[in-house]
């Protein structure tokens, strides 16, 4: 792209600005994600499984006065393409808009590599190969010969390792030189004419591989210990399990105290707060409106919200990084497969632990509609992280008595019941859906386990606070902040005599009650559409009729409110249902919608947990005494 | 041409030469391109919990592949 102005006074025009732009292609895995950030500085999430990067990601920077300007393209194994991944990397190389390609392979796998590298070598021009994790492959013994690798592809070969930045200044110098004064063409050392057989390249690749790398015995030892432990047949899921009880442990117990004192603070506040808005000269009816409905809404969100979120984002973020959770998919496929649905949809799943919307939109990954509907509609059977707070207040109010470590154990284990009891929904309703409305062929299937990685635990505290834990945060008060307000509009606002938030829960009292619940619990259900977080501050503003949330000062508080409302054990446990099985969240449905293009799909996703939440409600009051 | 037989039935812990793929078409091409092609050589590495997929090493990664298409890779035992 050029641009030409005029400078006063000057008869030529003056070239101001030509982006070069450079495309980064390679395996899934290879780290080509951290070579793209490395370089601009831009912070695109990296995952260390497939399909992490499922659209084209673009960044800029400058170099020696030029811009260049960066484009991401999803992992593929090859140019023709078995996966939509691989189609808009192929589209991308082959449409010429590239200046220039890089191609990012991994170390300790470089053979596999090297047969994408030959292919793009046959179709783009200019090409370079950057061999990236080579602290990975030092760590394992592993040498690559650069000079060896470049000899034999005839094009430019760096090295680096650019989780530690290494390499990446000779990356950068390398990209100039090559939009500059391109290398001629490679001349390969076979003949072309062997196109016809796939096995060419590979057979290529593995002759480089073989000259340029240089592999001791033994090389991936560690990681093949991992996986004994990881995936055998005796210690596979009990481990799973032992992590997933740990990672809840660490949450519960580590957010306990932080959230105390955050609430403790965040309430402090109100008076002062009060106090500038009067001094202010804001009427009352604004001020209670402002303190008792959007700020102690949104306090409660974020005491209650904010130290889970701080823990469980880091933690899942670290398995993820270090590789464990295509080990989660390999031990679970089985399972997947006999529900009818695709394999890869154990890590979208994993995916919407932290959030449903990202987990929906990270369906992306199952290439047949089908399997991919199955694993948008049964996404939000397992609880977001806007739901595990409430879950765990449910547990710890009602379920588990005392305090100390004991209780925190117990409550993780209690938690880690509900939640295989949702992955085994999830798997039920896969079931049902693949046998009626979702019928059909089942799709191919193969999963690469990459090697372990030890994260970086700097970047990943950084980007997993940053990324995730604010963005949801901050969504989830985004949506606070009008709540409270309308929670305490219509708490204030009366029709003869009766506060409308009163009459909307006497409406929906009979159903409520069918349930084990109240027309309460049922009116907050639906007025936290929006954010799964405000359900129980509506319920508390509900229940406390002033439409405030005065003097809350911990979970001991909350409970005696809840029962002094008619709560019971019963009606904890279906609240506690009712929280894992209701319709999404706006977001989610947004999501949703736009990810399916239908309205027709997006209606059953919403219809269906709902209606598997007031069946287990409405089956649980019945049958318990 | 060697006799092989399905590498479904190659027991944790050993390898062989792969033979032949019966796989047709994209099947066929993805099998080649994820390393598992005829002269290379296969490990069977981890069964998993139920036996189904089963994790192979090949061409310097592992694989994890259903019974189903692992049957359809022809291997000669060591």
């Amino acid at each position: 792209m050029q641009e030409k102005s005029w400078s006063p006074g000057s008869e030529v025009a003056v070239l101001t600005e030509k982006i070069y732009t450079i495309a980064l292609a390679g395996n899934p895995n290879v780290g080509k994600s951290t070579v793209f950030n490395g370089l601009t500085g831009l912070h695109q999430h990296t995952g260390n499984w497939p399909g992490k990067t499922v659209a084209t990601a673009r960044g800029a920077y400058t170099y020696q006065g030029e811009r260049y300007r960066l484009v991401d393209l999803p992992g593929a194994y090859s140019l023709c393409p078995s996966s939509a991944e691989e189609e808009i990397a192929r589209d991308y190389l082959l449409s010429g808009q590239a200046d220039a390609t890089l191609v990012v392979a991994d170390a300790t796998c470089l053979e596999r590599n090297l047969s994408l590298v030959l292919q793009i070598l046959e179709q783009a021009y200019p090409v370079a190969l950057c061999v990236n994790l080579l602290d990975e492959a030092r760590k394992k013994g592993i040498e690559v010969d650069l000079t060896a690798l470049q000899d034999r592809l005839g094009i430019p070969v760096v090295g680096c390792a650019a989780r530690q930045g290494e390499g990446l200044e000779s990356i950068r110098s390398l990209l100039r030189q090559m939009v500059h004064q391109p290398l001629p063409p490679a001349h390969p050392q076979w003949s072309d004419d062997e196109e016809a057989d796939p096995g060419a390249h590979l057979r290529q690749a593995e002759e480089i591989a073989a000259a340029a790398v240089h592999t001791p015995v033994g090389a991936d030892r560690l990681d093949r210990r991992l996986d004994r432990l990881f995936t055998s047949r005796a210690t596979g899921i009990p481990v799973m399990l032992l992590l997933l009880g740990l990672v809840f442990w660490l949450t519960i117990a580590g957010a306990n105290k932080p959230s105390q004192l955050l609430s403790r603070l965040l309430f402090s506040l109100q008076s002062p707060l009060q106090a500038a808005l009067s001094a202010a000269g804001l009427p009352a009816a604004v001020q209670s409106a402002l303190v008792d409905g959007v700020y102690l809404t949104v306090a409660w969100v974020v005491s209650v919200m904010l130290p889970p979120m701080a823990i469980f984002f880091p933690l899942f973020t670290f398995l993820e990084d270090a590789g464990y959770l295509p080990r989660v998919a390999f031990n679970l496929d089985h399972c997947f497969q006999k529900a009818g649905a695709h394999g890869r949809q154990c890590l979208t799943m994993c995916m919407g632990f932290g959030c449903n919307a990202c987990g929906v939109m990270g369906c992306r990954i199952i290439d047949s509609p089908r399997e991919r509907l199955i694993a948008m509609l049964t996404n939000c059977f397992v609880p977001c992280n806007g739901r595990f707070p409430t879950l765990i207040a449910l547990l710890t109010m009602f379920f588990v008595t005392g305090g100390g470590p004991r209780a925190s154990l117990l409550s993780a284990a209690l938690l880690l019941g509900i939640i295989v009891f949702a992955v085994g929904m999830t798997l039920l309703v896969s079931r049902l859906l693949s046998a009626t409305v979702l019928k059909g062929e089942p799709s191919a299937f193969s999963l690469e386990l990459p090697p372990y990685r030890m994260p970086r635990v700097g970047q990943l505290l950084i980007r997993s606070v940053l990324d995730r834990t604010l963005f949801v945060l901050g969504r989830a008060v985004a949506v606070a902040a009008p709540a409270g307000l309308v929670i305490w509009l219509l708490a204030n606002l009366t029709v003869s005599g009766t506060p409308l938030l009163q009459l909307c829960a006497d409406a929906l009292s009979p159903l409520g009650h069918l349930m084990g619940l109240d027309g309460m619990i049922l009116l907050a259900f639906l007025l936290g559409f929006p954010a799964n977080e405000i359900v129980i501050p509506i319920l508390l503003m509900g229940y406390l009729s002033a439409g405030t949330l005065t003097d809350y000062s911990g979970l001991e508080e909350l409970r005696m409110i809840l029962t002094a409302n008619g709560w019971t054990g019963q009606t904890a446990l279906c609240a506690a249902l009712f929280t894992l099985f209701h319709f999404p969240c706006g977001t989610t449905c947004l999501t949703i919608r736009r990810e399916s293009g239908s309205w027709k799909w997006t209606a059953l996703a919403i219809a269906l947990p709902t209606l598997t939440g007031a069946a287990l409600c409405i089956a649980v009051n019945l049958l318990l005494p | 041409m060697r006799k092989g037989y399905p590498l479904s039935q190659l027991p944790q812990g050993r390898s062989g030469e792969i033979l032949s793929l019966e796989f047709t078409g994209a099947r066929r091409r993805r099998m080649l391109e994820l390393g598992f092609s005829p002269g290379r050589r296969v490990a069977v590495l981890e069964e998993g919990p139920w036996g189904d997929p089963v994790a192979y090493g090949v061409c310097g990664a592992v694989i994890a592949l259903r019974r189903e298409d692992a049957g359809k890779i022809l291997v000669s035992g060591e």
